[in-house]
């Protein structure tokens, strides 16, 4: 017998990070499709952390609802992780710190000491990884192919990490083997015949922003978003570019509107608590008309909230970020190729309709390792905003659509104004001006319409239509539900606002679409229902992402009730 | 009402230090294109809110600089986009003390330490104008306005010791009454290599009308209540200028001034260190399995 998917889970301290990616980069040397999840406490150091690998022989959409495996390295870490394993689901426990009543579904490793037991008190986690190996069938050539290659680094120390690596791992086997628990052996890894990477959230956001040109970014630490600050000032370096951190997200959303006056192609990511204080100046951007890009990556809310946890409760937020009449334009990326496109994405459509655009990614992405096939960047097409090069006493905002923008330097000068203001950009009250400049700024959001969609089983009448990062999990209740038989379709884009073209007349036709979301207000369907969508959500709000399961079980019954309901009347 | 524009239709009263604040501003962005032979085009005035921010919609010259009239208290991180993402742009920042000193304060200090090398002007007039006479950070102690009818309870700040204190490598100060002379003061601050204000007694006649303080009256017995610096007064000297800011009286003339990196200064020498950029192509292969 095998099995083709295992979900392993870590729960400890900072020791769990190591192993875990130690286990992740492993499996997808080895040809497996990984994918990972971590959960930390707002601390430096210490706290429960938890995290973890799913590695399948398929692909996979989603983290994994119940872990096959626990490696608990603290008593907390079992007491909390342990209800949480599937019937039959093996322990392995750090002996040193706890012990448990042999129950033959568990066994203790001192992993301290077996790594000292090698002379390198560092390879702890190859001890980890060796056990897991050991339970689950994972070839330990396979994890030693990867120690090799990883730590064949052109020192002189090389060879003596490599050896107490190895050793490592044949010492967690044994004590694994000597326990004479045995889960299942994975089946052999079926790679892809395509080229594929090995990234986070964070190197997709960054690299997708700068292959669509972006040369300017600003940021101000905050969780979950600092990374890409960290990505961008190591990364967009050299001449011509600019990486900056700053004193404050109010501070960082002003220089984006000053460096896009300036003609760059601007970004800068935040998460809750800084969108919150950008507000005025996203209404500043959108009135004077000034390209830039803001990622906000979600976590829990309001205020403080929930730093290190995953929420999408900042929807309405983000299309309505700012006082007064404006509609931001949102792309939420739900999986790793979409934060690359998204992103770039999103430079292109602040270029095109000259204004600002919010990418809205979130914490499941942001702590997400994933093996993807390579994307193909030359699938994007650099778009560049038209420049006024004509002669002085250009009128900037005459025109009912987007027009040339002057910039520093170049003919047109003209006035960039937070206030309602006529085609010079002078201040006026006019009640005809407003409605003219209204008119102006929202018209421009027709010229996004250019986003694609899925669209499975387009027959159905009731539809499941996830954002963000649901998207996984909730494909996997999509197939669990087609597999039991249930008549549901799939709708997904990545496109919030303004929707693809042609698909809100799509989800009008359809008798109820059922919106999977983390938050308590059903932040998406309200605003489906806003724009007349018999739209109704599944929610959860407690901070960690859905079970696809559990969703599939949820879904199944408000479809059955939706049915039910149609029978009565 | 401009010359480019007949239909603008926002005025400063009559009597408004203002007008002598713009029309010192294009002065010094005359000469200084001169100088450097720039064009109007090559400035960008980043205009706070309130009355004087809207000097950027009232410059007079046939060609116009570029302006940016953003949202109250944030020229500095605005002026700090500008100049960081158009290096060539002269940058003048307008905007009064409610503006710069209330709601923006906290922009000041990072600006100073990265010495960014922006001008601004900004005109004083210890009280919020445009919503019709409020108390503001340098209304004086007691001074009765709408807001606090009976009396401030605040002590007044002191800019020109704030600015001192916080790092800002170019500070001077002046009234709005002598055109020429505020004119040269910018000029040199425009000149300087890093972050200058020029910090402007430009008195609201509606609602704190200063211009007899300012100028005293032997007729009512005021003393004068600008004072020129001394002869010998060197500006490089850090205590000699605490000495002459601490005085309560109003300085005409360049307080302080010292020459350090800029931002763009530290920030070429910083890339230059740096490994060259890097295509998105080649960083994506770094992430190959």
């Amino acid at each position: 017998m095998e099995k083709r998917d295992f979900v392993v889970r870590f729960a400890g301290e900072a020791n769990v990070v190591t192993a875990t990616e130690a286990l992740a980069s492993a499996a997808a040397s080895a040809g497996y499709y990984v994918y990972t999840f971590a959960t930390f406490p707002s601390q430096i150091l210490g706290g429960p952390i938890w995290t973890q690998v799913r590695m399948s022989v398929d692909p996979v959409f989603g983290q994994g609802d119940y872990p096959d495996l626990l490696v608990a390295f603290n008593k907390y870490g079992y007491d909390t992780h342990h209800p949480e394993l599937r019937a039959g689901g093996v322990t392995i426990y750090n002996s040193k710190e706890f012990d448990l009543p042999v129950d033959g579904l568990n066994f203790g490793i001192d992993v301290e000491a077996l790594a000292k037991e090698v002379g390198n008190p560092r390879a702890t986690n190859f001890v980890t990884v060796g056990a897991i190996s050991q339970e689950i069938g994972f070839a330990l050539d396979d994890v030693k192919a990867f120690n090799k290659a990883k730590y064949t680094r052109g020192r002189d120390s090389d060879a003596q990490i490599i050896d107490s690596n190895d050793a490592a791992l044949e010492l967690g086997a044994q004590a694994a083997r000597d326990s004479g628990i045995f889960i299942e052996s994975i089946g052999a890894s079926n790679p892809p015949e395509y080229e594929q990477i090995m990234a986070e959230s964070s190197d997709m956001i960054g690299l997708g922003a700068m292959a669509a040109g972006l040369d300017y970014y600003v940021g101000y630490p905050i969780s979950p978003a600092t990374k890409i600050l960290i990505w961008m000032e190591s990364r967009m370096v050299g001449e011509n570019t600019f990486v900056h951190q700053t004193s404050s997200e109010i501070e960082s959303i002003n220089t984006l509107i000053g460096a896009g006056f300036a003609g760059r192609k601007a970004m800068t990511a935040t998460a809750g608590p800084g969108l919150s204080l950008m507000s005025e100046g996203i209404g500043l951007a959108w009135m004077s008309e000034i390209p830039l890009v803001i990622v906000n990556v979600q976590r829990g809310g309001p205020a403080t909230g929930l730093p290190t946890k995953t929420e999408q409760s900042d929807l309405f937020s983000c299309i309505h970020p700012a006082h007064g009449d404006v509609r931001i334009p949102v792309i939420a990326p739900g999986d790793l190729e979409e934060c690359l496109f998204g992103s770039a994405k999103a430079v292109n459509w602040a270029e095109r309709y000259q204004g600002p655009v919010i990418l809205l990614s979130e914490m499941v992405l942001s702590e997400r390792t994933q093996n993807i096939e390579k994307p193909d960047l030359s699938k994007i097409v650099v778009e560049d905003r038209q420049v006024y090069t004509g002669e002085n006493g250009y009128h900037r905002y005459e025109a009912e659509e987007v027009s040339p923008m002057p910039l520093p330097g170049g003919p047109g000068a003209y006035v960039a104004n937070g206030s309602e203001h006529d085609e010079f950009g002078d201040t006026t009250h006019l009640a005809t001006v407003h409605v003219h400049g209204t008119h102006r700024r929202f018209g421009k959001l027709n010229l996004l319409n250019d986003g694609t969609y899925e669209d499975i089983n387009p027959d159905a009448s009731v539809v499941m239509m996830p954002w963000g990062g649901s998207k996984g999990p909730a494909r996997e209740a999509f197939e669990a539900l087609k597999d039991r038989g249930v008549d549901i379709g799939w709708v997904y884009t990545m496109y919030l606002n303004p929707l693809p073209d042609g698909l809100l007349d799509l989800l009008k036709s359809k008798d109820l679409v059922i919106v999977p979301e983390l938050n308590y207000q059903g932040q998406w369907s309200a605003l489906l229902r806003m724009d007349r969508v018999n739209a109704e959500s599944i929610t959860q709000y407690t901070g960690l992402p859905f079970k696809s399961g559990l969703l599939a079980d949820r879904v199944e019954t408000m479809v059955m009730q939706h049915q039910e309901g149609k029978v009565l009347a | 009402m401009t010359t480019k524009n007949p239909n603008y239709d926002f005025k400063w009263c009559p009597g408004c230090g203002d007008f002598g604040v713009r029309r010192a501003v294009e002065f010094a962005l005359n000469a200084r294109n001169e100088k450097h032979e720039t064009r109007m085009r090559d400035n960008v005035i980043v205009a706070g809110i309130g009355c004087s921010g809207n000097l950027v919609h009232l410059m007079e010259a046939d060609e116009q600089p570029f302006g940016i009239h953003g949202i109250h208290g944030r020229t500095l991180p605005i002026a700090l986009g500008v100049k960081s993402g158009s290096p060539d742009s002269n940058v003048i920042i307008v905007a009064g003390d409610g503006d710069f000193l209330s709601i923006g304060m906290e922009h000041i200090g990072p600006q100073a330490q990265r010495n960014l090398n922006v001008t601004a002007v900004i005109m004083d007039n210890g009280v919020y104008g445009l919503t019709k006479g409020q108390s503001s950070p340098t209304s004086n102690f007691g001074m009765v306005t709408s807001s606090t009818p009976f009396g401030k309870i605040e002590a007044a700040l002191n800019p020109l010791s704030f600015y001192l204190e916080i790092g800002v490598s170019f500070i001077a100060s002046h009234y709005s009454s002598k055109p020429r002379e505020l004119s040269a003061l910018i000029e040199e601050a425009m000149e300087h290599n890093g972050f200058s204000i020029v910090h402007v007694q430009s008195p609201c006649t509606t609602y704190n009308d200063t211009y007899e303080q300012l100028k005293g009256s032997k007729k009512k017995g005021i003393e004068p209540g600008i004072i020129d610096l001394p002869e010998d007064y060197d500006s490089s000297d850090r205590a000699q200028a605490m000495n002459v800011v601490s005085d309560g009286r109003v300085p005409l003339g360049v307080i302080f001034k010292e020459n350090r990196p800029t931002l763009g200064d530290q920030y070429s020498s910083m890339t230059g260190r740096a490994p060259s950029k890097a295509s998105p192509e080649k960083i994506l292969a770094t992430y190959a399995i």
